[in-house]
């Protein structure tokens, strides 16, 4: 189904005051956990994106290394500490990235997408790791932002860094529910069903490819910057095929039905790997894996499949 | 007479050793209405695949409009204006009938805009719509594609070949897996339509008494080859079409 009602800002509106409100009476550890997966649910949507156009990105994760890092060097070597500056940094970094291998990779399908996308992830993660003036395989800490001129003190940072991020969240994703309404975000599922068919209509399937793997890249830079922020760190794990399959898996569970469904099963995950890590920290994995073949199992369509199908019963 | 529509020069395609078409020179002119005849493998849907830039021929030129589209693509032959619709239905089979037509729509508008903006305007939902409409498919416009008995889905491949007001339409087999008694039918369900905007229309047929019905002219492949080209009338009757393309064909 070609979904035709991605367009309610005041369904988004109501999320963000949700995520507002809720911030609240969280706990520390379990907001900031929602945090995080915030910034990580949006690569996650990136790659469910490309899943719709039938592109698998094993490598989404380069996108969110990038803008990470870009945030990261600016703000520790570079000393520009604005967040606005930071973020737009992060985002035309990965963008950039976007556009080029956009370019390269937008003929290639199915595991060959998929291989050659994780090929390129692994080779930054290659080079993070050389790099010893990036801190190698530990990465480096960020020092706090500023908000035009305002750096936040210890006391009010956690909360002003959750709104951020849960402001920057909700508005990427409506951004990105225009895209899916436009021309360019409504042929995605006829690249994936039949593209011969497309192009015999006049379309370019290669465009149109290309376009989703921009808009997933500039979304996963994004991510990738507000989890700097978040964090005050980063590493080169973030483009490691570990970190990818994460978002693979995420965007494979939440299925193409919404814009909002990937951020939220990235922080089901999360929530789901905290507790199993403390629970049964070997056999994680393989409770990962079963979750995996029940969804494709039964609901090929994600899980958001499930509140589909109630409300049009 | 006016200027032909398209021309073919001696065209010709070689598979390796196979050669699927050779020596085809053709013209189309404008408004008529042009059936294809010919047994299994005579050569007609390399031909249409030629003309629609799928496949590159060996040797041979094409012209459309009096423009060289030789070895074009079929994205660009599509924004030219020739649309073709295909002998197996290739539709989007996930998405419903409106769907594909909206797809159809959105596609004609890449390249002016079309990508970019919102794509499910509301005229662009009439004009499906109306499409639709013209071509009996208004009560199926809701259903998934996938799920519907053959015909309709021959029905919506050449409903979409007709959005964007093409000049030239080629339609390969409009009513193979269709049940005989329905062809004729579903025949004038599309046809009018097609007509109605003054398309130059090729259709490929095995049916002879289709082929009498709708087509002003004929033309007769054989073993890659044009054996006849004419009036429908006298090519059905002339001996060489008798023996060996109607003969030939096992219906
Ligand atoms: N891609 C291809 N590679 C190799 N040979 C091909 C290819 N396409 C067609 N042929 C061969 O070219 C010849 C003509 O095939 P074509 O499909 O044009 O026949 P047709 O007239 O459309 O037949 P039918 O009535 O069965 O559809 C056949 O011998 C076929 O096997
Ligand atoms: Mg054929």
């Amino acid at each position: 189904m070609m979904k035709t009602d991605f367009r309610r800002e005041p369904l988004y509106i109501a999320i963000l005051a949700v995520l507002l409100i809720v911030g609240f009476f969280l706990p520390s550890w379990l907001r900031f956990l929602l945090q995080t997966a915030l910034a990580g649910g949006l690569v996650a949507l990136g790659v469910a994106l490309q899943m719709r156009a039938g592109l698998v990105n094993f490598g989404q994760g380069l996108y969110y290394a990038l803008g990470g890092y870009a945030v990261g060097m600016l703000a520790a070597q570079a000393g520009i500490t604005d967040i606005f500056i930071l973020l737009i940094a992060a985002v035309l970094v990965s963008t950039v990235a976007g556009i080029v291998l956009g370019l390269l990779l937008s003929r290639y399908r199915e595991i060959f997408y998929a291989m050659l996308s994780l090929a390129v992830s692994m080779i930054l993660y290659g080079l993070l790791v050389k790099a010893a003036w990036l801190g190698s395989t530990d990465g480096f800490n960020i020092p706090p932002v500023s908000y035009l001129g305002w750096t936040p003190d210890r006391a009010v940072r956690p909360d002003i860094y959750y709104v951020t991020t849960a402001v920057l969240t909700v508005i990427a994703c409506l951004a990105t529910a225009r895209y899916l309404t436009s021309g360019a975000g409504m042929l995605c599922e006829a690249v994936a069903e039949n593209e011969i068919r497309l192009e015999y209509l006049g379309a370019s399937p290669r465009k149109v490819a290309f376009i989703v793997i921009v808009v997933a890249s500039a979304l996963s830079g994004l991510g990738g910057g507000l989890l700097a922020m978040s964090t005050g760190h980063v590493d080169p794990l973030m483009t490691n095929w570990t970190t990818s399959g994460g978002f693979v898996f995420v965007a494979l569970l939440a299925g193409r039905g919404s814009t909002i469904a990937p951020v939220i099963g990235f922080f089901l995950l999360e929530l789901v790997r905290t507790y199993a890590l403390d629970l049964a920290p070997n056999a994680w994995q393989m409770i990962l894996g079963l979750v995996m073949l029940a969804v494709i199992l039964l609901l090929p369509e994600g899980l958001w499949s499930l509140i589909e199908r109630r409300r049009k019963a | 007479m006016s200027d032909p529509i398209l021309v073919t020069e001696n065209l010709e395609k070689r598979f390796g050793g196979v050669v699927a078409a050779s020596e085809i020179s053709l013209s189309l002119y404008p408004g008529e209405t042009l059936a294809v005849i010919g047994s299994n493998g005579a050569g007609k849907t390399t031909f249409v695949n030629m003309v629609t830039g799928y496949l590159k021929p060996s040797s041979g030129t094409i012209r459309f409009r009096g423009r060289d589209i030789t070895g074009s693509s079929p994205r660009k032959t599509a924004q030219a204006g020739i649309r073709r619709s295909f002998q197996i239905s290739q539709i989007f089979p996930q998405l419903t009938v409106l769907e594909n037509v909206m797809i159809a729509e959105i596609a004609a508008a890449d390249g002016k805009g079309g990508l970019r903006r919102a794509a499910l305007t509301d005229a662009r939902m009439q004009t499906g719509r109306a499409v639709l409409d013209r071509f009996g498919l208004g009560q199926h416009s809701d259903t998934a594609v996938g799920t519907l008995p053959q015909g309709i889905k021959k029905q919506l491949d050449i409903a979409m070949a007709a959005i964007n007001d093409p000049a030239l339409i080629l339609l390969d087999e409009p009513t193979s897996g269709v049940s005989s008694d329905e062809k004729i039918e579903m025949m004038e369900r599309v046809i009018a339509p097609l007509k109605a905007d003054d398309a130059t229309l090729l259709f490929i047929e095995h049916d002879m008494d289709i082929v009498t019905r709708f087509a002003e002219r004929t033309v007769a492949f054989y073993e890659g080859k044009i054996l006849a080209d004419g009036p429908t009338r006298e090519v059905l009757s002339e001996d060489d079409v008798r023996k060996y393309v109607i003969g030939g064909v096992h219906a």
